[in-house]
């Protein structure tokens, strides 16, 4: 782009940044260790290490500008609107990060004497309370690392309550077309097959579908509520009556609990397990992709097959519990992960909800699903909603509005970004075509909405237009242009070679 | 005899003295988008009709490649590691996939001719 | 609610245009038997300096390990980290942003992906590596199945070496699958005869190195033992700062290489969140599970970062995934990498020699001691002690707690059924122990003992 090349080719704040392997210097460093005493290395085993790792040196105001720079590349929450379905970006409160370092949570070891670490059990035990009392169910496994790590732990639990039962022939799991790739994949890894379920013309699961594939051989019903089609599913209760009546297992894939906390009780509607993706409803930080947590909820009948450790009071405080043998009436499936599970996600989420409280998490689902409603209403007219209102914590778009203008979703997404928006999620749920799926989350203001409404809404005048090149360019003012996705893939680079290695590779 | 026969999940075979070409039609190939890796059969694995013989990636799908008919895979087409595009550039001739002798050559009768697979197109 | 902006003027207008009377009018899709009237019976909302109040109250109960002579380890382990991390990771735009399923408006944390994949291929001295897992102990199951899957084969042998907690995860993981585990049993002497083992059922072999319990071995012969087998060695480092001064896994022949990352940059809290190391040799990469970032061009020819190879993955292939999972530890992996740039090739090798020096320093004072056995002939930065027949190491834990001292984790803690290691305690020392500390350790145990 002529207009933009500048000498340096650097953009103002936009600054070219190379890889840390490309700014070392042997001879720097960023850190400044004490000269370690004289060891003869008699004590490692004859394996010290022949060559030095390949890493860089650089000092620290390299360092430190290096990734201030590569956060400038970066769009988060903290920089706008981030409307992607199904994920739930909503703000991220300080406070929680605050919490999460104090130094009696940072800084104490998951092996230390129970004695000594009260407090941290404290923290799993109050969450786990709050858990259990916001979805009315019995007990919650505390340990699954995020969401689909929760879905897994919840099938593991139906899994050996089956077998416990003499019903191990159970190995077919039903899974609604438009459920998240996860609940198959989580499915498989416990041994079990999938068969999927389709919907009906209002985006809702089709029950008599759904009833006319239940039998002796069904573990369990996997469905996602609200939908991802941001649906609740109303004829959830006669759902779980047939899932319950065939002898299998209700499964909820719990991704949008924030829609509903406060508002509904997840054992009213049947569930038997469910889990609670904490960086989602608890509003902890995604960290450009992780660490989450995925607390998991079960019924009575699940509950003594949940994994270990879990916490318990005992006579002189908090317990943990770290075998089997150590807890009577429980038949724990086994261990879903190192230590005590997401301990710095907790703390963060325990942090959220006792900010918001009672009222607040209401009032937070309210607005979420009143800021939803919202979009869908200011922008029915103008893109082609996939189903009727009302709607949950998000709206379900496609691209029939899109049609004979050679503007493709993924186009429309594009310039979504050049206008300073985070684009919505694209092409997911799949069954709709090309969707386009908005969440605007309870923390976004009307002035927000407003803004973004007029901007949307202008894009599918200029699309309508006739404008189809503009949205192709798209988008042009970020760091990096389109990324050409089909040449990483075809030539898979995954790390960085000094020049020299890439010649002799060539 | 040398005929070409076609499949509902748009594979083609080209059958020519017992031993059958395959590959994916040029619909199949436009439904996928940039085709970016090929995992193909190695030479001697059996397979049977409408079993999983290959599998075609592009970048956002990967899509299973069913042998029409049962046989003995005899080679694949070691060009497409390299160049996995070939299968967007010539898809019903040079970016063939595998080759295998066929064990009931009676089972083509089962696939359709080309006028039939585009008439089934039309109707997607 | 400050974490709430609209107000009631805002809303009223709001329903006004969706054309509704109440916010309850849009839940009508949810059974009126399960609607809820009013909020929940439970606490109501806080203020932040009610929240602090109370969590304060909760952190001062624990004692931090800033406050006692601190030498736990068993795959968690405590290194002072950089004060430019923690800043670095407070950056909004990498705190608060999503997975980079944008990538012209993700290129910081593509980058760092980028960075991070190819430092972990450094330390491992392996080819690549994914963009990280929950923990050690999910990515060594991880491995275990993707031995599996690249073998075509069933059996997974679990070393007496390996962290009890990557063994039990890595057991459930295979629980009703067709895969089964060999487990051995804890082997705190390092004896165990694993080669005699591998056979032509075998996916893979899965050792720890160093040592759960801190022995160091030279992986080569096992390594042609499995390759001889037509089955892969997968080796798990548990504190990846060993890797500064121990012989990377992958010059000793190692498949996969998985580990825990923790122990830079990310700190103890309690445990959790982990950071899941995984690395493998090129030829292998299309059956790793995980997320991976690689590098491509722009529009304009620049270079740039993509995620890529995703159709391996659950949003893509559904059940047959390599893996369901659908995150990486996305912070963690950048406050690794942070601690990884600042340590620099130099200041990495320096800290290795500094724990390596810490434990040889410990292990001095301790061997003077009567009654006490050190266990491990080799080790890194933690070894295995006997405390003579009959001690129990767990009520020494709880009675050096008891003078302020946090000395170690009784073996029994993770091996109850196995009477003889019950008087086995495992020690760490790290760049963060001071000579004093080792004294005060060294005399508070010969008290207790």
């Amino acid at each position: 782009m002529a207009d933009t090349l500048t000498v340096s080719g650097n953009r103002a704040l936009m600054i070219e940044e190379p890889l840390i392997f490309e700014l070392g210097h042997p001879g720097r460093v960023g850190v400044d260790l004490p000269a370690p005493a004289p060891v003869d290395f008699d004590r490692l085993g004859g394996c010290r290490r022949s060559e030095p790792a390949a890493l860089p040196d650089l000092a620290e105001p390299q360092a430190v500008r290096h990734y201030t720079r590569l956060s400038q590349k970066n769009y988060g929450i903290d920089t706008g609107f981030y409307p992607l379905g199904s994920c739930t970006m909503k703000h991220n409160p300080r406070l929680a990060e605050k919490m999460a370092r104090l130094p009696g949570f940072a800084d104490v070891h998951p092996f230390q004497p129970v004695g000594t670490i009260q407090g941290a059990l404290e923290v799993i035990d109050s969450l786990a309370g709050w858990l259990k009392a916001l979805t009315g169910m019995p007990a919650v496994a505390m340990t699954p690392a995020a969401g689909a790590h929760g879905e897994w732990c919840g099938l593991m639990a139906i899994r050996a309550c089956l077998e416990a039962r003499g019903q191990g022939h159970r190995r077919r799991v039903l899974v609604p077309e438009s459920a998240h790739g996860t609940n198959p994949a989580s499915a498989a890894m416990c041994g079990f097959s999938v068969d999927s379920i389709p919907a009906k013309d209002d985006g809702r699961v089709d029950l008599a579908a759904l009833t006319a594939k239940l039998g002796d051989d069904v573990a369990c019903l996997m469905l996602t509520n609200p939908n991802t089609c941001g649906l609740f599913e109303s004829e959830i209760i006669a759902i779980a009556g047939a899932v319950h009546g065939a002898g299998a297992f209700f499964y909820c894939d719990g991704a949008n609990f924030n829609a509903i906390v406060g508002r509904v009780r997840i054992a009213d509607l049947g569930i038997d397990a469910m889990h609670i993706n904490l960086h989602k409803t608890f509003s902890t930080p995604h960290g450009g992709g992780g660490p989450g947590a995925g607390p998991t909820v079960l019924s009575a009948e699940l509950a003594p097959f949940a994994p270990l450790p879990f916490v318990v009071h005992g006579t002189d405080g908090f317990r943990l519990i770290e075998h089997a043998h150590d807890a009577p009436g429980h038949q724990p499936f086994g261990r879903i992960k190192g230590y005590h599970g997401q301990f710095g996600v907790f703390v963060r989420a325990l942090a959220y909800i006792m900010s918001m409280g009672a009222d607040g998490l209401r009032q937070a689902s309210s607005d979420a699903v009143l800021n939803a409603n919202y979009l869908l209403a200011r922008l029915n007219d103008a893109l082609s909603p996939s189903f009727a209102g009302p709607c949950m914590h998000e709206c379900l778009f496609d691209d029939r509005f899109l049609k004979d203008t050679g503007v493709t979703t993924l186009d429309f997404a594009k310039a979504l970004i050049d206008e300073g928006y985070h684009p919505m999620t694209m092409y997911f749920p799949l069954v709709v075509h090309g969707a386009l799926l908005m969440e605007p989350t309870e923390t976004e203001s009307r002035e927000t909405l407003d803004a973004f409404v007029a901007v949307v809404r202008a894009l599918a005048a200029k699309a309508k237009a006739g404008q189809a090149e503009e949205f192709k360019q798209a988008p042009r003012f970020t760091p990096r242009r389109r990324l050409d996705e089909t040449l990483a893939a075809r030539t898979p680079i995954l790390r960085w070679r000094p020049p020299a290695d890439r010649q002799a590779a060539e | 005899m040398s005929e070409i026969r076609f499949t509902k999940d748009h594979e083609w075979i080209h059958v020519d003295g017992g031993i059958g070409t395959v590959g994916i039609t040029d619909y199949a190939q436009s439904q996928l988008g940039d085709v970016v890796f090929v995992e193909l059969p190695e030479a001697g694995r059996n397979v049977t009709q409408g079993g999983e013989a290959a599998v075609v990636e592009s970048v956002k799908a990967a899509s299973e490649v069913y042998s029409p008919v049962a046989g003995t895979v005899v080679e694949s087409n070691g060009a497409l590691a390299d160049k996995p595009g070939l299968i967007n550039e010539e898809p019903e001739a040079g970016a063939w996939m595998f080759k295998l002798r066929l064990a009931d050559p009676g089972q083509l009768a089962s696939l359709m001719d080309r006028a039939a697979y585009e008439t089934y197109l039309s109707t997607l | 609610m400050r974490y709430l902006p609209h107000t009631d003027s805002d809303r009223r207008d709001m329903l006004a245009a969706i054309g509704v009377a109440d916010v309850d009018s849009l839940f009508r899709d949810v059974p009126e038997s399960a609607r809820l009237p009013g909020p929940f019976d439970l606490p109501r909302a806080l203020g932040e300096m009610e929240v602090e109040r109370a969590f304060q109250r909760m952190a001062v109960t624990n004692l931090s390990a800033d406050r006692a002579p601190f030498f736990i380890g068993a795959g968690v382990y405590r290194h002072h980290i950089p004060a430019a991390v923690g800043q670095l990771l407070m950056r909004g735009e990498f705190l608060t942003a999503y997975t980079p399923y944008q990538p012209e408006i993700s290129q910081g944390t593509l980058q760092v992906l980028f960075e991070f994949q190819t430092q972990v291929a450094a330390i491992t001295g392996m080819d690549v590596a994914n963009a990280s897992m929950y923990d050690g102990a999910t990515a060594c199951a991880e491995a275990a199945v993707m031995a599996c899957r690249v073998t075509k084969r069933a059996k997974v042998i679990l070393s007496g070496s390996l962290h009890p907690h990557y063994r039990a995860t890595t057991e459930t993981s295979l629980r009703y699958t067709e895969m089964d585990a060999d487990v051995l049993d804890p082997d705190p002497l390092g004896v165990e005869d694993l080669i005699g083992r591998v056979d032509s059922r075998t996916a893979c072999v899965i050792v720890q190195n160093p040592g759960f319990f801190g022995g160091i071995k030279d992986l080569r012969p096992l390594a042609g033992a499995c390759h001889a087998a037509g089955a892969l060695l997968v080796v798990a480092v548990a504190d990846p700062v060993s890797l500064g001064l121990v012989e990377a896994p992958g010059a000793m022949g190692a498949d996969i290489v998985v580990g825990d990352g923790q122990s830079l940059g990310v700190g103890l809290s309690f445990g959790g969140p982990g950071l899941g190391l995984f690395a493998t040799r090129e030829k292998f990469v299309r059956q790793m599970p995980g997320r991976l970032a690689g590098q491509t061009v722009d529009a304009d020819g620049k270079r740039g970062f993509v995620l890529t190879l995703s159709t391996r993955e659950q949003h893509i292939r559904r059940e047959k995934a390599t893996s369901n999972i659908c995150t990486n530890s996305g912070l963690c992996a950048l406050a690794f990498s942070i601690h990884l740039t600042l340590l620099g090739g130099s200041g990495f090798a320096r800290l290795a020699e500094l724990n390596h020096a810490a434990a040889v320093r410990l292990e001095s004072k301790l061997a003077r001691m009567r009654g006490v056995r050190v266990l491990a002939t080799s080790y890194f930065n933690e070894f295995a002690i006997h405390l003579g027949d009959g001690a129990d190491a767990a009520r020494v834990v709880e009675r050096l707690a008891a003078k302020g001292v946090l000395g170690g984790v009784p073996a029994s803690r993770f091996y109850p059924s196995y009477p003889e290691l019950a008087p086995v305690l495992i020690l760490a020392a790290t760049e963060t122990n001071t000579e004093s500390e080792m004294d005060t350790l060294a005399a508070a145990l010969e008290e207790v003992l």
